[in-house]
């Protein structure tokens, strides 16, 4: 099984390393959690029934990308049946395999290649000819399947059904590693654009969000969280609400204060009203001087790449580069902003609990949940329903322990959904970033060395197995997030791992053809709660790769396709990158385009390319936009997306993911940040922080979509997002020759840079 | 007190404070699943109704303000089995992601668009401007728009 690599980062103790195929694996040393349905046992992952319903059980699970379609559409097509006689649960304590997060794009790879699902799938299939060359005497070779019956190819009247040979029974087999997968050139079901069987339910009102669960003599909590980050509790006067109608209960655990009331509208005025005093916070750093401030701070240093002589590559005198070129590169802490607050609900009944959470891992919340409740996990059953969309991680955790705490004291069933004040004030944002680029070109005009440099901020994350202080709700109660700990200088670096986009494509230690380069992290403690934010550290990373590429490209007065082209090596990327420009028509030359005017509208197109995390897959992006010189305002015309993620389980659905990955990447990109005062988070509703709306002029998006039948599955949920930024700041610096550095692209920076033009 | 709803065509009395916004009483005392929370200040579309033919955010509207109106929400349009055709449009173009904003999405281009059925694809986008899709869907929900709207 392949789990969430970013969690290697920081639980490595828990975990090995390992190569296979060229591509880096990563396996979880501990295993499944326990209880845990067995990874190695096929019951763990489908069921016949008598009338030959086909059941299959998965730990990754729908958060709205797309994938509980294509994993049914994988059982459907390894057991020859059509796509509705799959019925896919996923995520439920008591029924489904812990895998981990449903995170980092990891959902496809792990489940499509050659382990889990997958090959369940094909371990049912051949046990299922097997047991049908027995009953019929018949030797498997002439034997054909179509719609759950075995059929002799030469005698139709020869046939048994899927029912008629498991029929409920177990089938008590271990997974057969050999078994042989369908081949993506026989596939009838899977690679096909299956429409999704959730948006009936979903565009009538009748689908069941978490939001919407209720159980019998169900109480309703809001939380009351502090008024500035680090604030703690002096004291609460419950006789501020004594007078309220409905209310139950006000519970105060150390900082954590919540109240129970009997209707929603009674607890949410019951939370208004309630006198609380804090002691303030220690205080927030200065906003206008915080990208300065980071390079200062105690950091944990890392060597990811290091060729040894950057820094005399970089020595004009001693290497005889023609040009060293410098540049920084700055990106906001960014929300996950879900459209819905979070929400759970959770039944503790004295040793037992039950929990309906929007959880990433609900075996990872069944063990942290329990550290809150102080009750076993073996008695705790959480169930996954879907929450509004989380993009990594939204306050979907958080919430559930703040519905369990407040079940718990109050002894029924408590719903709990937070305020969007309180979703955005103390989410776990995406990380803020500097960047110090740096590369030499030699006199012909090429790249002989690239020095890359980061420092980011960042505290808690998701809370994994054992960490519930590392969201809100955990801190308040008393847990600590994971620990920080300083180390410089970094050690050596280790084997090549490209997991966080911080190597750029174009060194011969990725997919490129530069021999010097180094690649040097800091990562330092952040005031803020931090964590995965779709396509984390990689989409930062990739902006100040892409964009400084563009720079050198600019430099020597290449076109920036050309120029990337020629410093590449990995022939995947290439192509993808060939893909987006021949869709998009691109014209050979270098940017800035000759002839624009520096005033009125200006347009321009970028280009941007990576391969996402390393090794999980190929994307290339082209924008094409107008500026207005004089308002700083720009309109993104249309952007062309190309795709090489291995086999395409659902075309429709990677077709989406692309689409919204892009718009979501404009939509950071040109606006959203987050601000604090000297005390607190400022960016706390759809005012202050600034999402782009359904209704925007909406560039023309084209998805091009490269289908490979050979080789691995791949990851394809934070492909596209990755690119925008620097496609669309190389777009810019296209149509009006000012390069923009920071992240977002405000109408009021884009002045600044144009104003700053030579 | 005893307030009056007209929710889809049916009557509920209900007994609530007057204040309560119209969100509470849809979703916790009637269990409709159709109008969601997304942010309680009017700013994100995610609990829509349609009231006497006007889109209303639910969470800024008392209950005892739509007494006796007439009130539909995602429910009243169609059901799984028989779906309004805008709500068709948006299953023909499969167009969601996770799906929480689709009932602000569809109540609000559907009162708009009632009221103005021939609107450009610019006035469509004008009038989505105050409506969110976190996970940007944008492109097929307002191809959804348009093929209801022609």
């Amino acid at each position: 099984m392949r789990p969430n690599r970013r969690d290697f980062l920081k639980t490595s103790g828990l975990l090995i390393v390992g190569f296979s195929a060229g591509t880096l694996r990563v396996a979880r040393g501990q295993g499944p959690l326990q209880g845990s349905p067995p990874m190695n046992q096929l019951d763990s992952w489908i069921a016949i029934a008598s009338d030959g319903s086909i059941t299959a059980y998965s730990g990754k699970e729908e958060l709205g990308q797309g994938i509980s379609t294509a994993q049914a559409q994988l059982v459907a097509e390894e057991l020859s049946v059509p796509f509705n006689r799959v019925k896919l649960i996923y995520c439920d304590t008591a029924l489904t395999p812990d895998q981990a997060h449903t995170s980092g794009s990891q959902s496809h790879p792990t489940n499509f290649n050659s382990g889990n699902l997958a090959q369940a799938g094909a371990t049912a299939r051949e046990l299922l000819f097997r047991m049908a060359s027995e009953r019929l005497n018949i030797p498997v070779e002439q034997l054909t399947t179509s719609d759950g019956v075995i059929i002799a190819k030469n005698d139709a009247s020869k046939r048994v059904t899927y029912g008629q040979l498991v029929g409920g029974k177990k089938f008590s087999l271990a997974l057969n590693p050999n078994a042989k997968r369908k081949p993506p050139t026989q596939w009838t079901v899977l690679g096909k654009p299956v429409p999704r069987p959730d948006l009936p339910d979903l565009v009538t009102g009748k689908f069941e969000f978490v939001h919407n669960v209720r159980l019998p003599g169900m109480l309703h909590g809001r939380v009351v969280r502090p008024p500035s980050v680090g604030a703690t509790v002096a004291s609460v006067d419950e006789s501020s609400i004594k007078d309220l109608p409905g209310v139950v209960k006000v519970v105060v655990t150390k900082n954590f204060v919540g109240v129970v009331a009997e209707k929603p509208w009674q607890a949410i005025q019951a939370a208004g009203k309630l006198s609380v005093t804090w002691n303030p916070g220690p205080g927030l750093p200065n906003q206008s001087t915080f990208y300065d401030a980071l390079r200062k701070q105690p950091a944990r240093d890392t060597l990811v790449v290091d060729s040894g002589d950057v820094d005399q590559k970089m020595d004009q005198k001693l290497s005889g580069a023609a040009t060293v070129l410098k540049a920084t590169y700055l990106h906001p802490y960014q929300m996950h902003g879900s459209m819905g607050s979070s929400c759970a609900v959770a039944d503790v009944q004295g040793e037992k609990a039950t929990i309906y959470s929007a959880t990433q891992a609900v075996w990872y919340q069944k063990n942290t949940s329990a550290m809150i409740l102080g009750l076993k996990p073996e008695n705790i059953h959480v169930i996954f329903r879907r929450g509004s969309g989380c993009y990594g991680c939204n306050g979907a955790d958080t919430v559930t322990y703040d519905a369990a705490v407040l079940s718990q004291a109050a002894g029924k069933p408590v719903r709990v959904q937070l305020t969007r004040k309180d979703e955005m004030a103390f989410e776990n944002y995406g990380n803020a970033f500097v960047i110090d680029q740096r590369a030499a070109l030699d006199p012909s005009g090429n790249i002989t060395a690239w020095d890359h440099e980061s420092w980011s901020p960042g505290m808690g994350g998701r809370p994994g197995t054992n960490a519930p202080g590392n969201v809100i709700t955990g801190s308040l109660l008393g847990f600590q997030p994971a620990a920080f700990a300083p180390r410089s200088p970094a050690p050596a670096p280790g084997a090549f791992n490209n997991n966080s986009n911080g190597v750029p494509s174009y060194l011969a230690a990725g997919t490129g053809t530069v021999q010097s380069g180094r690649v040097l992290t800091h990562a330092v403690e952040s005031r803020f709660w931090t964590g995965p934010l779709r396509s984390p550290s990689r989409l930062q990373n990739t902006f100040a790769h892409e964009s400084f590429m563009d720079e050198l490209a600019a430099r020597v007065k290449a076109d920036p396709v050309e120029f990337r082209l020629r410093h590449l090596r990995d022939a995947r990327l290439k192509e993808v990158l060939q893909a987006a420009a021949k869709t998009a028509n691109w014209e050979t030359r270098p940017s800035p385009k000759p002839g624009n005017r520096t005033t009125g509208v200006a347009s321009g197109r970028g280009a941007a390319c990576v391969l996402y995390e390393g090794d999980n897959g190929y994307t290339a992006l082209v924008a094409e936009i107008e500026v207005n010189q004089d308002t700083g305002k720009i309109v993104v015309k249309r952007m062309v997306a190309s795709s090489d993620v291995g086999p395409i389980s659902n075309p429709d659905g990677l077709r989406n993911q692309v689409e919204g990955g892009a718009l979501q990447g404009l939509s950071r990109c040109l606006g959203e940040e987050v601000t604090w005062d000297n005390e607190k988070v400022t960016t706390v509703d759809w005012r202050t922080y600034h999402s782009r709306p359904l209704g925007f002029e909406v560039p023309k998006i084209d998805a091009v979509l490269i289908n490979r039948t050979e080789g691995e599955v791949m990851g394809a949920g934070e492909t596209s997002i990755t690119l925008v930024a620097a496609a669309i700041g190389n777009a810019i610096f296209d149509a009006t020759g000012a390069r923009i550095r920071q992240v977002p692209f405000t109408a009021e920076r884009i002045k600044t840079a144009l104003a700053a033009r030579a | 007190m005893a307030i009056t709803l007209k929710v889809n065509g049916r009557t509920h009395t209900l007994d609530l404070d007057p204040s309560t916004p119209l969100l509470y009483a849809l979703s916790d005392d009637l269990q409709l699943n159709g109008p969601k929370f997304g942010c309680g200040l009017g700013q994100c579309g995610a609990c829509t109704v349609i009231v006497k033919g006007q889109a209303v955010r639910s969470c800024v509207t008392t209950v005892k303000s739509v007494e006796g109106s007439d009130i539909t929400t995602l429910e009243g349009l169609g059901s799984p089995e028989k779906p309004h055709p805008i709500q068709q449009a948006f299953v023909d173009e499969q167009a969601a992601q996770c799906g929480f904003c689709l009932n602000g999405v569809i109540m609000t281009a559907k009162a708009f668009l009632d009221k103005n059925p021939k609107a450009t694809e610019a006035e469509i986008q004008q009038a989505m401007s105050g409506v969110l899709c976190r996970c940007f869907t944008n492109v097929r929900m307002l191809r959804a728009i348009g093929r209801y709207a022609r």
